[in-house]
């Protein structure tokens, strides 16, 4: 059913502004091996139905039993999202019939979450903003369904294996303004995420799912129209082109004076618009009561205080400490602060060379370009920070020249070896020295006569030609700077 | 009348031995009969008894001959053997085999085999039990008759025409009629220790979480308990003594070791022990009188043994009798708190994955409806119903949490209690067993029958069931003890220590 | 607060049970009558007292997060009323 109407002849419509107000229940898949309450795999993409077990598939008398690093990774989530953490917090069974859900109820939280009343800093116009979580909550995946088509036969077919996959819902409270900042939010509580390694927030597989409600109001008032959920929203992009199309939807309607019903709707990604799922009348009733297969989850002080240490620095904080405390440009620091990998390494670089800014660039343009090339992240790239750290600090002394450090960089990947040795094997340290390097100027200005009639000639540009011959014989050795500087002196002197 | 001494196997003889899972377990070791006797020996009695009692869903008799041939084989290989070797044992059909079918007494899992078994299992093999079949129950252990079994009305060994009590009526009449020495039950509300009276034999439900739920299919979670059935507390003992271990299966399910139970019941002496009578539980019109009767009998054995008997109180298990009819806030707390577990336990029986499907829908929908609407029974569907209506929105707090509050001023009340006394002593049930269709058109007065078990249920404390005498009629009466938390053992050595001091034991069933 | 026709059906709805008009009617008296008689509990105060929603007073315990073998697939289907290439089957969800 497509609700999207064109307003009927003769009816008045306002021009009356209006804003929405936006809230987000984001689903994450935590990073674990195994299943939430059973040892199955948690692997993506296997045939259907092979990581599955009586636990898993709600065989009669199962029991569940609580993956402490599931548990943990919550943990750290909700504390990322600066949440009060509810000690203990217990789980609680969700009631609904669904082929994907084997037990028919989802082992969730309701009355006592793990995580309350945080907040994630979005960026917002330059500026940092607050959106309130309302809270963080474990809970277990269900599995998914397929619908086929065959002849005149229409069924479904159902497969487990993501089922009791370990699932972190953050729910924000509505305290968002536009599609802008709906993004800014979905970003950063991304990078969050990886940042925190608690989930690998792989859309494609399904890692990272979002659902949104969405209201409108006059503009600037602090009301609450009536509120419209939006489901199966399975990627940023997702998310986006449903907000957009409810805000229009929804303010249409109001505009013509019609108004919006509660209830919940499905976004078709492919055509780019959502459909009435159920009505109000039809609201679910979950019928939430205690898990009493499941005891409260006490965390002690001493947990709770070891799982905050685990709790990263967070990219927006560290991003602008890159700033200050290094004195990276907002560019470079944005750069090195996207992934935690880079940042770690860019920063355990700098601890073994104190030279942020020659770390950077080197960094940026030098080892990134190559691990992206090769399509790996920074923790797999062969070289150690400190061993980067030696060959910057061997091209910031001059002892090599940027042709050769590039070319050694490559050698160390191939070798094992560290920069110096290389150096040293290779002797390609850098000529520097005038007494060295005169003889071969001499043979490069007697053997290339037109570029030398050239810079006679007033191009001074001619001279980068005789630069590049020095190199070659000097196997690129040479300090190019240098050579650069004696042959203007040598071809000055000649006129 | 003389009795034998604890160990039968010193002195009876082998007609006394082979009756007790303790005296079979003895003969087998000792090379007097193999195990492969043994099974054949009771598979026929079962076969002359059943077609009168009607306790067995599923008989195994190809699984027990053939694992009786490997425990002889394994004697004569001088291996050693466990704590049940040889021993015939009878398991509830709520509880999960392997390869077995496993029907929770339903028509929706008519065809379910589990490839899995439960924890118990797994312990009652590890100790070389042989597994002779999977005992009749009412369907998904709601019921208190075995009249609500989806496949046959069980009878009662002692009188045909009456129930042999419920849920774990199969398991209690196949002990009582001598078809099995031991059989394993399972208890939510009283469904060991009611069809123990009714039967004439001990039921034990341990302390809630001594024993794994691993593989027992849900009914009330928070109340389920495994438990055994026997003749003789010694044979209770040594069956829960396989059962009770650790499993990290079972969140619930103790971390301590258990006590030795066996030894418990060797050490029989009572003297000085302190046992409270709960006041609230005699009133005027709310026990029978041949009840009233055994368990003044009883009483005075235990006196002569040197029990002093207190009063304690329990006042929000207190028994009301209003216009003839009984009441109590702990029956009420516990139908909602297990129709509630009930109603989310029982959701996964939908006709996807496992068990009876309805052919005739045109939707999803529409087949879990039919599925649901045509595979369980009457009172399933009563209890999911109920249960449902205590969840659904604008009652969970008026019923489910408000139950919940009083079943901690329930257990409160047995802390209490046992601060002043070691055991409480109380009847099992308010009448002996009533006859087959008296009460099934009414389920509340049916819910009644259970009005003294369940409160252990909700405390989580242990109690046991001990037949202490028969009425005129020939029926079989039980009186109940309950423990403080994890103090199982006390249970089986005041049962042992009875039983040592009577002859209830001895008498027969017709079968 | 007598349970009504419609509640019966509502509430058969949500535990996905199809009843027979006779079953409904039977369970709507008798429903009530259970119901009327948990209402006895309001005559106990139970303000200030804690839940017990659990069997057993204890901490939940917690396992490694290390995965290990599942049910080979045709065991995890064997008991499945239909199946298709590795898959449960099931009527049409979505109509």
């Amino acid at each position: 059913m497509l609700c999207l109407t064109a307003p009927e002849a003769g009816v008045r419509v306002s021009d009356m502004e209006y804003e929405p107000v936006i809230g987000l229940e984001t689903h994450a898949e935590l990073l674990t091996e195994s299943k939430l309450w059973c040892r199955c795999s948690t692997r993506f993409g296997e045939p259907p139905n092979t990581q599955t077990c009586p636990i898993c598939l709600g065989m009669p008398g199962v029991l569940p039993v609580l993956n402490e690093r599931a548990f943990e990774l919550a943990l750290r989530a909700a504390l990322a999202l600066n949440c009060a953490i509810n000690r203990p917090t217990f789980f609680d069974r969700k009631n609904y019939y669904y082929p994907d859900l084997p037990k028919n109820y989802q082992v969730s939280q309701n009355y006592c979450n793990l995580g309350e009343d945080g907040w994630i800093e979005i960026p917002v116009d330059a500026e940092l903003r607050r959106v309130g979580i309302h809270n963080v909550h474990l809970e277990e995946d269900a599995g998914k369904n397929l619908h086929a088509q065959h002849g005149g036969a229409h069924y479904s077919l159902v497969d487990l294996n993501r089922a009791g996959t370990p699932l972190l819902e953050i729910v924000t409270r509505p305290e968002m303004h536009s599609v802008a900042e709906a993004d800014a939010f979905m970003h950063t509580l991304r990078r969050l995420l990886l940042y925190a390694g608690v989930s690998d927030c792989k859309m494609q597989e399904g890692s990272l799912r979002f659902e949104a409600s969405v209201s409108m109001r006059p503009a600037g008032s602090d009301g609450l129209g009536t509120r419209v959920e939006v489901k199966n929203l399975n990627s940023i992009k997702a998310v986006r082109g449903a907000l957009e199309y409810e805000i229009e939807r929804q303010t249409r309607r109001l505009r013509e004076g019609r108004p919006v019903e509660m209830e919940t709707r499905l976004w078709d990604a492919e055509r780019g618009r959502s459909a009435v799922m159920r009505t109000k009348e039809e609201a679910q009733d979950y019928r939430y009561f205690p898990e009493p297969d499941l005891l409260p989850v006490e965390i002690s002080d001493r947990e709770l205080a070891r799982v905050r240490a685990s709790v990263p620095e967070m990219p927006v904080l560290r991003r602008s400490r890159f700033e200050r405390d290094y004195g990276l440009s907002e560019y470079n620091a944005s750069v090195l602060t996207d992934s935690k990998q880079v940042a770690d390494y860019f920063e355990a670089c700098v601890a073994a060379y104190d030279s942020p800014g020659s770390v950077a660039n080197w960094i940026m343009n030098e080892a990134l370009a190559l691990t992206n090339r090769r399509g790996i992240g920074i923790a797999e790239f062969e070289i150690s920070p400190e061993r980067l750290a030696g060959l910057v600090r061997l091209l910031n002394e001059g002892r090599i020249n940027a042709r050769v450090a590039r070319d050694i960089m490559h050698k160390m990947i191939d070798t094992g070896k560290d920069a110096p040795t290389l150096v040293r094997e290779e002797g390609a340290e850098q000529v520097s020295d005038r007494s060295a390097l005169d003889p071969v100027i001499q043979q490069v200005i007697e053997e290339n006569p037109q570029p030398v009639q050239d810079y006679l000639a007033g191009s001074k540009k001619a001279v980068g030609a005789l630069v590049g011959q020095v190199m070659r014989l000097s196997r690129g050795k040479a300090d190019p700077k240098l050579a650069g500087q004696m042959l203007r002196q040598k071809l000055d002197r000649m006129q | 009348m003389p009795f034998p001494a604890p160990n039968p196997d010193i002195n009876g003889t082998m007609t006394e031995k082979l009756q007790t899972a303790v005296g079979i377990r003895d003969v087998f070791l000792r090379g007097e009969r193999s195990a492969l006797d043994i099974a054949e020996e009771h598979l026929a009695a079962i076969k002359r008894i059943e077609p009168s009692v009607d306790a067995f869903l599923t008989l195994c008799e190809d699984g027990a001959l053939e694992r009786a041939k490997e425990l002889d084989e394994k004697r004569r290989r001088g291996e050693r053997l466990g704590l049940l070797a040889g021993v015939p044992v009878a398991v509830k059909d709520n509880i999960c085999t392997r390869g077995v079918r496993t029907t929770c007494g339903s028509k929706i899992l008519g065809n379910f085999v589990p490839p899995y078994d439960a924890h118990v299992v797994q312990r009652l093999l590890a100790e070389d039990a042989v597994i002779i079949g999977k005992t009749n129950m009412d369907e998904f252990a709601m019921g208190s008759s075995t009249e609500n079994s989806g496949f046959k009305v069980t009878r009662n060994p002692w009188d045909p025409t009456r129930i042999p009590g419920g849920s774990s009526g199969g398991s209690a009449a196949a002990v009582a009629a001598g078809m099995v020495p031991l059989a394993l039950g399972s208890d939510t509300g009283g469904s060991i220790r009611q069809p123990g009276a009714f039967c004439g034999v001990i039921g034990v439900k341990p302390t809630y979480g001594r024993v794994s739920r691993y593989g027992l299919v849900a009914f009330g979670s928070s109340l389920d308990q495994i438990g055994p059935l026997a003749r003789t507390a010694e044979d209770a003992a040594l069956l829960l003594d396989v059962i009770a271990a650790r499993d990290e299966r079972d969140s619930t399910c103790a971390r301590h070791e258990p006590e030795d139970y066996v030894a418990a019941t060797r050490a029989p002496n009572l003297e000085g022990a302190r046992f409270g009578v709960p006041e609230e539980f005699y009133v005027e019109g709310g026990l029978s009188a041949e009840v009233c009767d055994a368990l003044e009998a009883a009483r005075r054995v235990f006196e002569s043994m040197g029990v002093e008997f207190v009063d304690v109180s329990l006042p929000h298990s207190r028994i009301d009798v209003e216009g003839g009819a009984l009441s109590s806030y702990a029956v009420g707390t516990y139908y909602v708190l297990c129709t509630a577990e009930a109603s989310s336990n029982l959701a996964r029986y939908d006709g996807v994955k496992y068990g009876y499907r309805s052919d005739d829908h045109d939707s999803m929908i529409d087949m879990y409806s039919k599925t649901r609407g045509q595979g369980f029974g009457e009172e399933v569907k009563r209890r999911i119903m109920l249960g449902a209506y205590a969840l659904s929105s604008g009652y969970y707090e008026a019923y489910f949490l408000k139950a919940a509050r009083v079943r901690r001023l329930i257990k409160e009340d047995f802390d209490r209690a046992f601060e002043e006394v070691d055991l409480i002593f109380c009847p099992a049930t308010p009448t002996p067993a009533f006859k087959i269709g008296e009460k099934t058109d009414d389920p509340l007065e049916m819910y009644l029958s259970d009005i003294f078990t369940i409160s252990a249920n909700l405390a989580g404390i242990g109690a046991a069931s001990v037949p202490c005498g028969f009425s005129p009629e020939g029926l079989p009466i039980g009186l109940q003890l309950m423990a403080p938390h994890w103090q199982d053992g006390r249970l089986l050595r005041a049962a042992a220590a009875y039983q040592g001091q009577t002859d209830w034991r001895l008498k027969k069933a017709k079968g | 607060m007598p349970i009504s026709p419609d509640e019966v059906e509502h509430v058969a709805q949500l535990a996905r049970l199809e009843l027979t008009d006779q079953e409904k009617r039977k369970f709507a008296g008798q429903l009530d009558a259970i119901l009327t008689y948990m209402e006895k509990l309001n005559e106990l105060d139970t303000s200030g007292v804690e839940p017990m929603l659990h069997g057993v007073e204890g901490r939940q315990p917690a396992r490694p997060d290390s995965a290990g073998p599942s049910l080979p697939r045709d065991e995890a289907l064997r008991n499945a009323p239909e199946s298709q290439n590795g898959f449960f089957r099931v009527p049409p969800i979505i109509d």
